[in-house]
């Protein structure tokens, strides 16, 4: 699989295979959209494009955000669209391979089951491998 | 290495070429079928096959070529006149095209010609050219006419159509190793015709317009897009400097962009015509095949409308066309026995009607089935019994844009599976625009498309609500209305929660946009007066109440992801002069939204319903309405609506007064009647109190409604039995209180007697 860009999402470590990342932005100005879902934090201007910024923490249906989220952008590719995903923090990236998956245990909760399938363990650590099709699929 | 760049580019521009005339072929020989002036068209025809051969020759393409010697033999001698032209040799004609098409998509999709048999559509032709007659059938059998067509989108992208005049199709190409075959002279082509058509003698003409690659207009379009919103960017600096040569240099550039920005919109606007062109041929083989007769009448082709919007518009009127020539013409001779011409006519028309284009696809065809439609949508599972009852017959039609309609008898091969129409309305309101079924003068029918002339850049208004900034398409504005709290006070009436606001007479809905929007309420000093929008959507007014108006600014539509796609209030983004992102309001969604367009009424009316029962509050609001001079109050919670009617849609039914609401008929009653005064009908629009529940509905005509006001604990003496009238005091005053509902029972039990006619 190669390379994963970890983030921190409260308290848990995520990573997202790095080839699906765009690049990674600081808290951007937001224009919210009134009447979307609440997953939709708001819209930003990426550079004259207009990009929708999904607030993962909403969709793990985690607390909409305390003090260590610094709202950091990690903009994505799925197919033809481009989302930003509204992340508390970024972290490194790191180098892995195939042996390091597995299969996400069914006594994860349903909601990480339908985002995340699979995880990663590091030496130290577990990654929760989010897949970004399924976070925007499951905006439409 | 370069040669064989040179050679391709022979290639191409040839393709190119050859594409862009058979389409004129195709227009051109149905012409002729029609009846078309021959001798100049028969030339022009013989030309363009002419070339085609030439160049097909010199570049090798041995079996276009041929075919195309074949067919270019049969039209000399039509040209000449030894031969009239019938319908088997205009069969034979237009299979010729199609072979060439043929051809030419091979070498385009291969290099070269790598298949098909047109041996025997040679021989025909050339037997034709002999003056012999040739069976009909083997037409079936030729590999022409089982040739699947080149495919549009192919044509499309080699065909920058509506750039150049049609007359460059055989105009001389760059290279000259290609014109010399490629083009003889006009004098040895056709010694017997005096004059050439204007093209050809007036070079100047073609080197006036240069071809140019779509892609790159596009591109040019989005960057004049970026500049724009530079220069708002730039403006909103200027708007705080003083230094007077930076305010110059920027107002030169504010007047230079807006210059480019509508030059590089006219280059990519076409005319409409520009795919009207296979029409006529679409329409002719559709009526062989259904075995009727159709002509198709166009006017207008020469509105133009951006290319992005043609694009999207090509397959829904195609649509439209097979549409009405499989179910509105009917059969010759079912025409003939309605007394009408064998022929039917589909006129094809495009206009331009306040900042927008109609095109309009109208048949003199038996027209629309209502009764058909309302059984099928109820079979099909589209609607309800209930609701049906409830839609009049312009609604009832607009049933067959529903997925999954249908009321062709019969699956034919044209169209009746059932999907299409629900497709035409979707691809139309994607770009902005509007379709709608109209019966058509003398009994035919009408689709209308209403379509924005771009979609790129519009001008809007940036509003703000609870601090937020949206932009409204200027499209949808028509006027702007600043009101000070006095004019507040008497111009805007509240019944059962929904504002309404007296627009120089006319009730129209007010849509609060923060409420709309669920934006948190802000706190607004009341002597900053009210500001509200007056939109139209659907064909209905509605006010729109705003915080503040803050500008007019022309801004680039972008597009919103996928995952926003299903909120109908918005029609896309802009990026302002800051840099931040303000989204555009859809008007017609927002209508839908705040339920005041026609369609979500009825949906409305039911909420309605639910929440009209009594009140049991000791404050009981009173609606004050005048006949001449006696006032009469109608407690609220029995007034459905307040509407304003044209007089002229009063129709009379079993001597009193009614009026279609709703898909219902509803009997008016003058109160100045009830009151026992005279009453003569006047002109002009009448103002109505309208109350309907379930089986009854009655609309009070009144002179004026004059007042929505609250009674503390207001007293009420009860009338005599069956009196409509109780007495009430409302502002110290012994009012007469119409029991609405009593007078709609009344007039439903039986029918318009008890309230007397008039």
């Amino acid at each position: 699989m190669g390379q994963l860009c970890t983030f921190y999402l409260d308290g848990s470590r995520f990573c997202i295979d790095v080839a699906m990342v765009q690049e990674v932005l600081k808290p951007q100005p937001m224009t919210e959209v009134p009447l979307a879902s609440a997953r939709i934090q708001g819209l930003i201007n990426l550079r004259g494009r207009i990009v929708s910024a999904i607030n993962l923490r909403k969709c793990f249906g985690m607390d909409p955000g305390g003090t260590d989220s610094r709202d950091m952008n990690v903009v994505v590719r799925v197919g033809e669209s481009v989302v930003s995903l509204i992340v508390d923090q970024i972290g490194d990236v790191v180098e892995v391979d195939e042996q390091q998956f597995e299969r996400v245990p069914d006594t994860l909760n349903a909601k990480f089951c339908d985002l995340v399938q699979q995880i990663c363990k590091l030496p130290n650590d577990l990654l929760l491998v989010l897949d970004p099709a399924r976070v925007v699929a499951g905006m439409e | 290495m370069e040669q064989q760049d040179e050679a391709d580019e022979i290639v191409q521009e040839f393709l190119t070429e050859s594409f862009e005339g058979l389409d004129q072929l195709d227009r051109e020989l149905v012409e002729l079928e029609e009846g078309g002036e021959p001798t100049s068209r028969l030339a022009s025809i013989f030309r363009t096959i002419h070339s085609m051969k030439g160049t097909a020759g010199f570049l090798g393409y041995e079996r276009l070529e041929k075919v195309a010697h074949a067919g270019e033999t049969l039209l000399a001698k039509l040209r000449d006149g030894k031969l009239t032209l019938n319908k088997p040799i205009a069969d034979s004609l237009l299979q010729m095209v199609d072979a060439v098409r043929d051809l030419l998509t091979q070498v385009q999709e291969s290099g070269a010609e790598t298949g098909g048999d047109f041996d025997q559509l040679v021989e025909r032709l050339l037997a034709l050219a002999e003056g012999k007659a040739v069976d009909a059938k083997p037409a079936a059998a030729t590999p022409a006419a089982v040739m699947p067509a080149v495919k549009p989108e192919l044509i499309e992208e080699l065909v920058p159509d509506g750039l150049l005049p049609r007359a460059t199709t055989s105009a001389p190409v760059p290279t000259p190793v290609q014109s010399q075959p490629a083009e003889p002279k006009p004098s040895e082509l056709k010694p017997s015709e005096p004059k050439a058509p204007a093209g050809r003698t007036a070079p100047a003409v073609i080197e006036a317009s240069v071809r140019v690659d779509v892609g790159l207009l596009d591109r040019l379009m989005n960057l004049v897009g970026e500049l724009v919103l530079a220069r708002n960017q730039l403006l909103t600096f200027a708007a705080g400097a003083d230094d007077p040569s930076f305010l110059a240099a920027t107002q030169a550039i504010n007047h230079i962009t807006s210059e480019l920005q509508e030059g590089i919109m006219k280059t990519r606007m076409q005319p409409i015509g520009s795919i009207w062109g296979r029409l006529p041929r679409v329409v002719r083989d559709l009526a062989s095949e259904l075995g009727k007769q159709i002509k198709l009448d166009t006017s207008g082709a020469e509105t133009e409308l951006d290319r992005t919007i043609i694009e999207a518009i090509r397959d829904p009127l195609t649509h439209i066309l097979r549409n009405a020539a499989d179910h509105g013409v009917e059969m010759p001779d079912d025409r003939v026995a309605k007394g009408k011409p064998s022929q039917g006519t589909i006129r094809l028309r495009a206009y331009h009607e306040s900042g927008k284009v109609n095109v309009e696809v109208s048949d003199d065809g038996a027209g629309i089935n209502v009764d058909r439609i309302r059984e099928r949508a109820i079979e099909r599972g589209i609607i309800t019994r209930d609701a049906a009852k409830l839609m009049n017959d312009s609604k009832l039609a607009g049933l067959i844009f529903e997925p999954g309609f249908s009321t062709a008898q019969q699956v034919t091969n044209v169209s009746g599976r059932g999907v299409g129409m629900d497709v035409v309305k979707t691809n139309i309101e994607r770009i902005g625009g509007r379709a709608e079924v109209l019966p058509g003068e003398g009994g035919g029918t009408t689709v209308r498309l209403k379509i924005p002339l771009t979609l790129a850049i519009v001008s809007a208004l940036i509003v703000n609500a609870s601090n937020q900034r949206f932009a409204i398409p200027q499209v949808n504005l028509v006027e702007l209305v600043w009101l000070d709290p006095n004019q507040m006070a008497t111009q805007v009436d509240e019944v059962r929660g929904e504002y309404l606001y007296r627009l120089r007479g006319n009730l129209i809905p007010l849509v609060h946009l923060g409420r709309v929007l669920n934006l948190p309420s802000v706190e607004r000093d009341p002597a900053l007066g009210m500001h509200i929008l007056v939109l139209q959507a659907d064909g209905r007014r509605f006010g729109l109440v705003v915080d503040d108006v803050l500008d007019n600014e022309e801004i680039v539509v972008k597009p919103l992801g996928p995952e926003l796609k299903s909120l109908r209030v918005y029609a896309g983004a802009t990026i302002r002069g800051d840099g931040r992102v303000a989204l555009i309001l859809d008007v017609l969604g927002l209508a839908h939204e705040a339920h005041v367009v026609l369609e979500s009424q009825l949906r409305g009316r039911d909420a309605l319903r639910r929440t009209t029962g009594p009140t049991t509050a000791a404050r009981e609001s009173v609606l004050l309405c005048r006949a001449q001079q006696e006032r009469v109050a109608i407690p609220l919670h029995m007034v459905t609506r307040l509407e304003e009617i044209d007089q002229h849609v009063v129709e009379r039914a079993a001597g009193a007064e009614v009026v279609q609401y709703h898909g219902e008929i509803m009997p008016l009653v003058r109160l100045g009647k009830l009151l026992g005064q005279d009453v003569t009908a006047g002109h002009g629009p009448i103002q109505v109190v309208v109350y309907s529940e379930e089986e009854s509905s009655v609309g009070l005509v009144v002179d004026e409604v004059e007042d929505i006001i609250d009674e503390e604990g207001m007293s009420v003496r009860k009338g005599k039995p069956g009196s409509l009238f109780d007495s009430a005091v409302v502002r110290g005053k012994v009012t007469d209180l119409l029991d609405l509902r009593a007078l709609a029972d009344a007039g439903a039990e039986t029918p318009f007697a008890a309230v007397g006619s008039f």
